[in-house]
């Protein structure tokens, strides 16, 4: 075994990659429950390829094929309902474990300088990731994924001059077609996936260059063990942060699983009832609203009682996000010692998301329409004030070192020796 | 501080063995559903269900291809005449008395088949899987001789009795497959179910 | 292209069922019981599949109610003769749409669709509407265009307006079925009917999913069993950590 991984080391950085990514990658020791998700959401991906890889083994892109071909997985192949499932269930399972990555990365200003890489390849991963959800929407071609396409594609008509032309060009038709289908077949399952591996891979690279953040926010690499080069806060991502993790899969697993076996259409919310009737070009279904993930951006469009500017807004919505690093102007990174301003905004925030979240699934009436626009503003006003608000607001010092409070009752007191020379020991 | 004292390397190496071996069920577990997912669907087993055929259709001499699980099969005539050829080159044959298990244990007799003069084989080579050309021509053109008839794969030259028998000194190994049938009246046959 | 959207023109009426003010009633749903389920195939294939197709069911599939291929083909089968074949509807949907001004929907997906609930509210609230073409209306979905096949079973139904006084003060209208001519079968016996039938036709949406819901009992039992030892191996781990 060692001379062939010497023979390997020879022609390919292979142990020292290993190293350089798991087992001496240092990362802080007091990582809490908000780092488990960057991992499940890597576990997600791979649950998507492969599940999708198998989807694609019987399913037809085709308008006269494509429902018969959805049903004929459920119902004819050996568990095709289950490979169906796990992919249905993992989009929306995405969405989650990808919402709340971000959210770690809003509380602890994880995309804060030297990591506004890492912020904007995510924000780039998780655009790509959205494009994958509606144009995978489309395929089975059941009235939802009809409609839906068909509201969203219409959303580029609203651009001046061009609108009309971009929409049929989108479309490769007059309408919602089989060339349509097929075209979005085309990027579901090959172009997107490719961009969304490379940047998930330029992520990682990124966030490997610079180092992990933390709930502190503090900047391990500036106190260093004086002989070894290794941050005293960090710990070797390889054993301690992989074995950690695998509890995190195993209990995501649990919440996956049980979705899947026991509720995979989740009461609408991961699929609708609507989308068991074939695609109909000729009835929209009474109600029509986006699947869960994309409510807030649909409520902030409907907000808007003019369609340029809805579109405008929708856009600028998830555009805003990409400045994060750049908005917040407190010392501290982490919430943990920012002012109660912030922590106020924070709230506002949360319940504009939140709240747009479940207006973006109701029927637009007047009172819904006027929280929809509270809450637009609420949304954008946590962005855009953020340079003021964040300024004005009185931080916490900012520790030197992380707050980490061991296993056992002896190990509450800081430690300064790094663990890898502990472990050598 | 930790040290080899402290740490206990057998519990360590217990809970590595015991976390990768559960785990390791976990990866097979997963994987079954993806593999038996490959196999043929609930469709491909409908459209393979066994075909009904009426042999009375075909005529003393001629060949009728009949598809079951998408695979030609052959209902062959044989007058008296055919029948009597089929003994006369035994010795050239590579498998003259069926011991390869080729057909149903009920078609294992020197015609290959229920009725003597009706058989019934599944028309792929054993050597790379084309179809065989019915050759009944005596002695015909582009044929070894002496060629009492039978069959001739244009691809790799294969040669094959009217009973189905591959001949020696052709690529193919094996006799061509009789598939399970049986008769459920006198002329009507059902291709796919055994006797 | 032409036929296909013909086709799901005939499937419109569906999406657009008016349903406001109408109480859903509960369906008896259990999956469990197996002879609610065969009664409703037989149900199904009587009245439902000679103008109904359930389009992605294969007839052999019913194996999973505890019938045999025989049973299946004996009982079940007008249509078809081989027993892996689908629930084809032998009617051509252009003929459907003439004598019905719609091809009746594919019902294999109806319950996922419309929910177990609404079919069995649907199937209670045919009543006699003489100016309706089939001569029969419905309280759940106002003009429906699908004549009543279980009439005979439950009898003729009016439907009831009454003015009544709101909290309000107001007087508002509300109606309510009454059987006016009893059928062969009483209340309790045509619900119970319903019943199966509904319970088959959510069989039916997701034929698998009772063995889905063992098999996911396994699939966390067994993850709760992978969680104790990497649970263990992480603390392990994690003692070096102070």
């Amino acid at each position: 075994m060692k001379r062939l991984v010497d023979w390997v080391d020879e022609r390919f950085p292979l142990t020292a990659t290993w190293k350089q990514h798991l087992s001496e990658y240092y990362a802080p020791k007091n990582f809490n429950f908000w780092y488990f998700f960057g991992s499940l959401a890597l576990l997600v991906l791979v649950n998507q390829i492969v599940t999708g890889i198998f989807l694609t083994m019987n399913y037809k892109p085709d308008a006269n094929l494509a429902f018969a071909s959805v049903e004929y997985i459920m119902r004819d192949v050996r568990w095709g309902w289950l490979i169906r499932y796990m992919h249905s269930t993992g989009a929306s399972m995405f969405f989650i474990v990808v919402y709340l990555h971000m959210w770690r990365g809003l509380i602890y200003g994880s995309g804060r300088k030297p990591r506004e890489l890492i912020w904007i390849f995510g924000m780039l991963i998780y655009v790509c990731l959205m494009a994958e959800a509606f144009m995978g929407y489309l395929l089975p071609w059941g009235q939802m994924s009809y409609w839906g396409a068909q509201v969203i594609i219409s959303l580029f008509g609203a651009l001046p001059y061009v609108g009309n032309a971009l929409t049929t060009w989108i479309r490769g038709d007059f309408v919602v077609s089989d060339a349509t289908l097929n075209r979005f077949f085309a990027f579901h399952v090959i172009a997107v996936p490719l961009i969304l591996l490379c940047l998930v891979v330029a992520h990682l690279i990124a966030l490997h260059e610079v180092g992990s953040n933390n709930p502190d926010g503090v900047d391990i690499k500036k106190h260093k063990d004086p002989k070894t080069g290794i941050p005293l806060d960090g710990i070797p991502f390889h054993p301690y942060y992989t074995v950690k993790d695998i509890v995190g899969v195993v209990v995501f697993l649990m919440v996956f699983s049980a979705v899947i076996f026991f509720a995979p259409g989740l009461h609408g919310f991961f699929l609708e009832p609507n989308n068991f009737i074939p695609a109909n070009p000729m009835q929209t279904p009474p109600a029509i609203h986006p699947l869960w993930y994309f409510t807030p951006y649909y409520a902030i469009l409907r907000a808007v009682p003019n369609k340029l500017m809805g579109v405008i807004l929708m856009g600028c919505s998830i555009v805003v996000m990409f400045f994060l690093p750049w908005l917040d102007r407190s010392p501290a990174r982490s919430i943990r010692y920012k002012g109660s301003i912030y922590k106020l905004a924070l709230v506002v925030f949360l319940v504009s998301f939140f709240g747009l979240a479940y207006l973006g699934m109701q029927e637009p009436t007047p009172t819904i329409t006027m929280f929809a626009r509270i809450f637009t503003v609420g949304y954008f006003a946590f962005y855009l004030l953020m340079p003021l608000y964040t300024k004005m607001d009185k931080a916490k010092p900012v520790p030197e070192r992380v707050t980490f409070h061991g296993q056992s009752a002896a190990g509450t007191h800081l430690s300064f020796e790094p663990v890898a020379e502990r472990v050598a020991k | 501080m930790v040290n080899d004292k402290e740490v206990d390397r057998g519990k360590r190496r217990f809970l590595i063995a015991a976390t990768s071996a559960v785990g390791g069920v976990a990866t097979v577990g997963v994987a079954i559903p993806f593999i038996a997912s490959m196999l043929p669907s609930e469709r491909a087993k409908a459209a393979g269900a066994p075909v009904k055929f009426d042999i009375s259709k075909v005529e003393p001499g001629m060949l009728v291809t009949v598809q079951w699980r998408g695979k030609p099969v052959w209902v062959i005539h044989r007058t008296p005449q055919m029948l009597a050829t089929l003994q006369l080159h035994n010795n050239r044959l590579r498998d003259p008395n069926s011991n390869e298990p080729q057909q149903p244990p009920y078609c294992k007799n020197p015609t290959r088949s229920i009725k003597p003069e009706y058989m019934i084989a599944v028309g792929i080579c054993t050597h790379l899987g084309c179809v065989p050309t019915y050759r009944p021509d005596i002695n015909g053109a582009g044929l070894p001789h002496p060629w009492e008839g039978g069959f001739l794969c244009p691809c790799h030259g294969s040669l094959y009795d009217l009973a189905c028998r591959v001949f020696k000194d052709v690529p193919a190994p094996l006799n061509l497959v009789v598939p399970p049938h049986k008769y459920l009246t006198d002329t009507m046959i059902k291709i796919g179910e055994d006797a | 292209m032409k036929k296909l959207i013909g086709l799901m023109l005939l499937l419109a009426p569906l999406a657009v069922h008016a349903d406001e003010g109408v109480k859903l009633q509960t369906a008896p749903v259990n999956l469990e019981n197996k002879a609610s389920l065969q009664r409703g195939a037989q149900i199904f294939a009587n009245y439902c599949l000679s103008c109904h197709s359930a389009n992605y069911m294969r007839y052999n599939r019913l194996q999973d109610l505890g019938l045999t291929t025989d049973q299946i083909s004996q009982n079940l089968m007008f249509a078809s003769d081989k027993v892996g074949a689908r629930m084809t509807v032998a009617m051509n949907p252009a003929d459907a749409a003439k004598w019905f001004g719609n091809a009746p929907p594919d019902l294999t997906d109806i319950a996922r669709s419309q929910g177990a609930n609404w079919l069995y509210t649907y199937l209670l609230s045919f009543y006699r509407d003489n100016s309706r073409p089939t001569g029969w209306n419905n309280a759940l979905f106002k003009n429906v265009a699908m004549p009543f096949p279980l009439w005979q079973q439950q009898g003729e139904q009016k439907l009831v307006v009454d003015q009544v006084t709101g909290p309000n003060g107001k007087k508002v209208e509300v109606d309510h079925l009454v059987l006016a001519k009893p059928g062969t079968m009483t209340p309790t016996q045509y619900q119970a009917m319903v019943g199966d039938l509904v319970n088959y036709l959510v069989y039916l949406g997701e034929p698998i999913q009772e063995t889905r819901k063992k098999d996911g009992i396994f699939v966390l039992l067994f993850l709760a069993v992978f969680f104790i030892p990497a649970y263990y191996l992480y603390k392990e781990y994690w003692k070096d950590i102070h």
